[in-house]
């Protein structure tokens, strides 16, 4: 939060400390006079892009001053994901290209993995010393035995050259640890999961239930967007959470559940909407698979039942579910996006679809609207050649219902097994940074320890680079072109990105890293065109278009052509389900032998001196990648540890007091993080904002600032319906005297 | 013409996206800024209230830092902004020790800076750039002398209420409740 104060107090401290790091900038300064030259009304140049700075890709004008100098970034009018406003990540993009502390040359390593100790190479030597390491693993284990772990752009290329040299194992973090469960309880369901970005279409929603989705904190762009619009309308929201977040106070109901236990709520919704016939029995009987077996499955699942586990209320659970139906179908029980939290999580996220269906909002306006986009060609190239075995052969039979690659399992198929040697011997690592980001990092090291070849392709020097025998600097976003946006909305639409400045420093587009690469593999003939532009070109032609319309536009958007937005009355539809129907009782799972009806199943609770480690997002953060990020470090340089005023009072913890922390199992924080004492979180749990408590000394502003909750998750709860990795079953108790840390650690 | 702003408490997810986008549109320097985001809370768990707001210079009609300044660096505009004239400021600081909100800093190159209604964007009839990136919409800029504007508009539609307005400095940021 940047309030007045902490702005002042940060100028105070040293306004030439926090100065230098932002060298980058030219400051227009003296010469002006009032009302400054400004930028909007004189910045003659303007480049499309669509944002990097995290998932939602917003597209939008990168703006320069007459030096060539990057000054702002806005969003483009046109785009249906900004609708012209970026988000605080997004307008402080340029940080990102002018952050001092970039990976700036490639580096070879020249001492064990965990010592920082590089070298500078030429890309040349580089990518030949990669290429050399790959053909050597090829040549003993097969192609196979190479894997991708990345997230954004750039991942395309590398997946593209994985595919190439015939290996399946690439996986995004983004799946197992993030939103895996929900595409997968909503596939079960309906056939299609919500999609990035969902198609809640909250603009003309009644009612919104968010359960632990913190729209507001998270910036998922168009949806905090189209809240603020339902709030003009007089949408009503619930918002279920331990922790009265953002959307909570922008909500008639609130209800503070007890964590872990929101399968139990949801069934009584389910309960109180089946039994007082507020379910749509049109759309139910027409559409819907299996609700005489859902209605007998929740006869006991009453108000009063899920009061003793929740802790909410039994007229408060009645009046919601009756606020749910009056709305309905323009509801929304939103599906969330982080839902990896306690094991069962496909299953919880089956119950809000059911929910979802029962109240006819799928398909519906004010519910879920139906996505169309664009299919970019592909260039025509040779069959990929086909894999012999993948990482699904790691735990034979498991996670059948994963239809992306799980991180966790690609880590753990990298370490031998009492019976088997390691399937996966070489990873190449692409804009994630993982022990930030998958739970138990000693884990994740004990794989990169077993690695044969480990390269990072990274704009930042994060944990990872550490960890990495060849780092590869990557170039921006603002610095390069890339694929195609052609994520599937209202309307189909493309977006583009062109670079607005050259690379600076030796750093290179994913592209290029990635052609020279297979060049050197000689898979050359997958990555046809020297110049991602004229793969755009030939791909914008086939559609009508070309890249110099696009330049212009940077989004192009048309005319829906498959069907209409919202089913029509009385629509016969096939649904993409085993029985064509959306099946609230789910054969996929069954057929699995998982539940096919969510269950309430009892998670462990923190043990005397201990509170739930809950984890969330700040405003103008992604994750861990931005934290270093000078324009936004500036609006937030650390996380805090929110504790309820009852647990401070028991711990005499004062506010702004630095503590450390000590997880279950006995792991303790590297660095301390400041108390915020505040009514906002309950007595049972703690709360800090994920990212923080960087250990790279590379990264120069953040190193050391607050807490890596990553770090704290050793007890991890897999989802056995498709591997997802449960976060939110760790505890912590507080460690005052940071004396002691210091010597015990 | 009396420019005007007002913000809806009730939509502001306190993002902190108008501070950022001042900061790049106005060239402020990192570490300063022209406009901040305030929390308020009030109530014991579970029955809370919390309030989100995007604070900035309020323009003052009556305005203690134009009033004080010894130089006339600080003076009015058309409709009533505030602005500072770099090149005329000694950086005395008596603008911002008579400024009830805290709104003016010290800029480093020696002078005191402050919001300026994004007057280079509104006089080529554009938003101040805070307005026109807020992912909520929840700002509305205007001449409130014109009762169609945006700003005009919603004030008359909705309650709202000025931040301490016993200073008698009649503030022109207004936010709704």
């Amino acid at each position: 939060m940047a309030t007045r104060r902490q702005f002042i107090r940060i100028s105070a401290m040293g306004a030439g400390a926090v100065m230098a790091g932002a060298a980058g900038f030219r400051l227009l300064g003296s010469e002006l006079t009032d009302g400054q030259k400004a930028t909007a009304a004189v910045l003659a140049t303007r480049t499309p892009t669509y944002c990097e700075v995290c998932f939602w890709k917003c597209a939008g004008w990168v703006w320069k001053d007459d030096e060539g100098n990057i000054k702002k970034i806005t969003g483009n009018k046109e785009d249906q994901h900004s609708n012209g406003r970026f988000c605080p990540r997004g307008t402080g993009g340029p940080g990102m290209y002018y952050d001092e502390d970039r990976l700036k040359v490639p580096l070879i390593r020249v001492e064990e993995r965990g010592k920082q100790v590089f070298r500078e190479a030429s890309w040349e030597e580089a990518l030949d010393h990669v290429a050399g390491k790959m053909k050597e693993i090829i040549e003993k284990n097969g192609p196979e035995s190479l894997a991708l772990l990345n997230h954004g752009s750039g991942g395309k290329y590398f997946t593209d050259l994985m595919k190439s040299l015939g290996s399946e194992n690439y996986a995004q973090p983004s799946f197992a640890q993030c939103r895996g469960p929900r595409d997968v309880g909503f596939s079960a369901t309906f056939g299609e999961n919500p999609g990035s970005p969902e198609n809640t279409d909250i603009r003309d929603t009644r009612c919104l239930v968010l359960i632990g989705s913190h729209i507001g904190e998270n910036m998922h762009n168009g949806q905090v967007q189209e809240m603020s619009d339902a709030i003009d309308k007089g949408a009503t929201i619930i918002t279920v959470d331990p922790r009265f977040s953002t959307a909570a106070g922008k909500s008639k109901y609130w209800l503070p559940i007890k964590p872990a236990t929101d399968i139990a709520l949801l069934l009584a919704w389910i309960h109180e909407i089946i039994y007082n016939d507020y379910y749509d029995k049109k759309y139910v009987e027409k559409y819907c698979y299996g609700f005489d077996e859902l209605k007998e499955h929740v006869r006991s699942f009453t108000p009063e039942w899920a009061y003793g586990i929740t802790t909410i209320n039994p007229v408060v659970i009645r009046e919601t579910a009756r606020e749910m139906a009056d709305a309905s179908p323009a509801v929304i029980v939103h599906p969330g996006r982080h839902v990896t939290w306690y094991g069962d999580d496909t299953q919880r996220t089956r119950a809000v679809a059911i929910l979802n269906a029962l109240l006819g909002s799928w398909g519906r306006r004010g519910g879920f609207y139906r996505q169309e986009g664009k299919t970019v060609p592909s260039y025509p190239h040779p069959e990929y050649p086909k894999p012999q075995k993948s990482w699904r052969e790691w735990y034979p039979g498991k996670y059948n219902l994963a239809d992306l690659g799980v991180a966790n399992v690609i880590i753990d198929a990298s370490i031998p097994a009492p019976e088997k040697d390691a399937m996966i011997k070489g990873w190449l690592v692409s804009g994630t940074n993982l022990p930030l980001t998958v739970p138990n990092t000693a884990h994740t090291i004990e794989a990169m320890q077993n690695l044969d070849l480990l390269v990072v392709v990274d704009t930042m020097p994060m944990e990872i680079t550490g960890w990495a025998d060849v780092v590869l600097p990557e170039c921006t976003y603002l610095e390069r072109y890339d694929s195609l946006r052609d994520s599937p909305h209202r309307k189909p639409a493309l977006a583009l990105r062109v670079p607005a400045v050259e690379p600076k420093y030796d750093s290179k587009p994913a592209y290029w890293i990635a052609r020279e690469l297979a060049q050197r593999l000689g898979k050359g003939e997958y990555f046809h065109f020297e110049k991602p532009e004229e793969l755009l070109d030939w791909q914008l032609k086939q559609m009508g278009s070309s890249l110099d319309e696009m330049q212009k536009a940077g989004v192009k958007t048309w005319d829906r052509e498959v069907d209409d937005l919202y089913f029509g009355e009385g629509e016969d539809i096939a649904f993409w389900t085993n029985t064509s129907k959306i099946e609230l009782y789910s054969t996929a799972l069954e057929n699995e032998g998982f539940n096919p009806l969510p269950v309430y199943t009892p998670h462990p609770e923190p043990p005397e001196g201990f509170y739930r480690l809950i984890y969330g997002r700040a405003p103008v953060h992604t994750f861990s990648r931005t934290s270093n990020n000078p324009n936004l470090f500036d609006l937030m340089d650390e996380n805090t540890l929110w504790v309820n005023p009852r647990v401070a009072r028991e711990w005499g913890l004062t506010a702004g007091q630095y503590i450390h922390l000590k997880n279950q199992d006995g792991i303790e924080t590297d660095f301390p993080i400041k108390v915020r004492i505040t009514e906002r979180i309950r007595w049972d749990s703690v709360y800090m904002v994920h990212g923080f408590g960087h250990a790279d000394k590379k990264l120069t502003r953040t190193y050391g600032r607050g807490a890596n909750d990553t770090k704290l998750i050793t007890s991890v709860m897999m989802d056995p319906v498709m591997g997802g990795t449960g976060m939110r079953g760790n505890f912590v108790t507080f460690i005052t005297d940071l004396e002691r840390k210091e010597v015990t650690s | 013409m009396r420019y005007a702003m007002a913000v809806d408490t009730k939509k502001c997810v306190g993002c902190s996206d108008c501070v950022v986008a001042c900061q790049t549109e106005n060239d402020v320097p990192i570490g300063y800024c022209r406009d901040w985001v305030v929390e308020t809370m009030d109530g014991t768990y579970p029955q809370l209230e919390v309030e989100l707001r995007s604070e900035r210079c309020n323009h003052c009609a009556n305005s203690p830092c134009v009033r004080c300044c010894p130089t006339g660096a600080s003076h009015f505009e058309e409709g009533g902004i505030v602005l500072v004239t770099h090149n005329k400021c000694i950086g005395c600081g008596a603008c911002i020790a008579s400024c009830p909100y805290d709104a003016r800093y010290p800029h480093p190159k020696g002078y005191v800076d402050k919001c300026t209604f994004c007057h280079h964007r509104v006089k080529e009839g554009m938003k101040p750039a805070c307005v026109a990136v807020c992912p909520t919409k929840c700002m509305y800029f205007g001449d409130l002398e014109d009762p169609n504007s945006d700003v005009s508009v919603i004030l008359k539609k909705r309650k709202s209420k000025t931040l301490i307005p016993e200073a008698g400095t009649q503030p022109q940021l207004y936010f709704l409740i």
